[in-house]
């Protein structure tokens, strides 16, 4: 094993135990999945680009582009749409979280409550507390 | 201790860390995000194997895992999502 390949596998180790260690750690639903969706693409594709490193053959190269790409495509997509589907659940948020752009919106359309809401949103900044209203 | 020896250990040691979350996570999403985590930790653990045992064969398994762990966690929070709408 060539010492390009053990350091990419170790690299890519490193940073699924950081993704891990960041869904155990972190105070939230939503940072924690910040977290791990960033570090476990990274991770994965250091893993995938070590082994086609240590067996430099077109089928595994090509696999392990295959699985990169994927990873890069999958993991932005399953974040969001738990991400949507916790927040509609009523998932409360961080205490010290400061912006939370969907507090005064409708929560299937996504757009401004009209006068109540914008009148609110002023004053949204200072009080702080941002639990999602039911 | 060789390289490979070394990831397992890291992986085996991600994997406990991910399964503290699965176990305690107080809400279905966290539960959720653990259990997608859990899934690339078993992508990379056949990663790791396929470069101990010099096989390319064990690929094919792990990006049909990926793309499992996929479609379950976009299930998951369509079913997730669909139970919020109802109450």
């Amino acid at each position: 094993m060539s010492v390009a390949s053990a350091l990419l596998l170790i690299m890519g180790c490193t940073f699924l135990i950081l993704a891990a260690l960041g869904i155990v750690r972190m105070p939230d639903l939503y940072i924690r999945m910040s977290a791990a969706s960033k570090a476990l693409t990274l991770g994965v594709g250091l893993l995938a680009l070590g082994l086609a490193i240590h067996m430099p053959d077109a089928g595994v190269i090509t696999r392990a582009i295959l699985l990169i790409v994927l990873f890069l495509l999958k993991a932005p997509v399953a974040a969001h749409a738990l991400g949507r589907a916790a927040y509609l659940d009523g998932v409360p948020l961080w205490e010290a979280t400061i912006v939370d752009e969907m507090r005064d919106r409708d929560l299937r359309t996504g757009k401004a409550n009209g006068e109540v809401a914008l009148a609110a949103e002023g004053q949204a900044g200072e009080d702080g507390s941002c639990t999602p209203e039911r | 201790m060789t390289v490979i020896e070394i990831c397992f250990g890291m992986l085996c040691l991600a994997m406990f860390l991910a399964f503290i979350r699965l176990a305690i996570g107080p809400s279905t999403p966290d539960r959720v995000v653990a259990l997608d985590l859990l899934a690339v930790i078993a992508v990379g653990m056949i990663i790791v194997y396929s470069v101990a045992t010099s096989l390319a064969v064990f690929l094919d398994a792990a990006i049909v895992l990926a793309l499992v762990g996929f479609a379950g966690t976009v299930a998951f929070s369509r079913y997730i999502e669909r139970r919020s709408g109802s109450r």
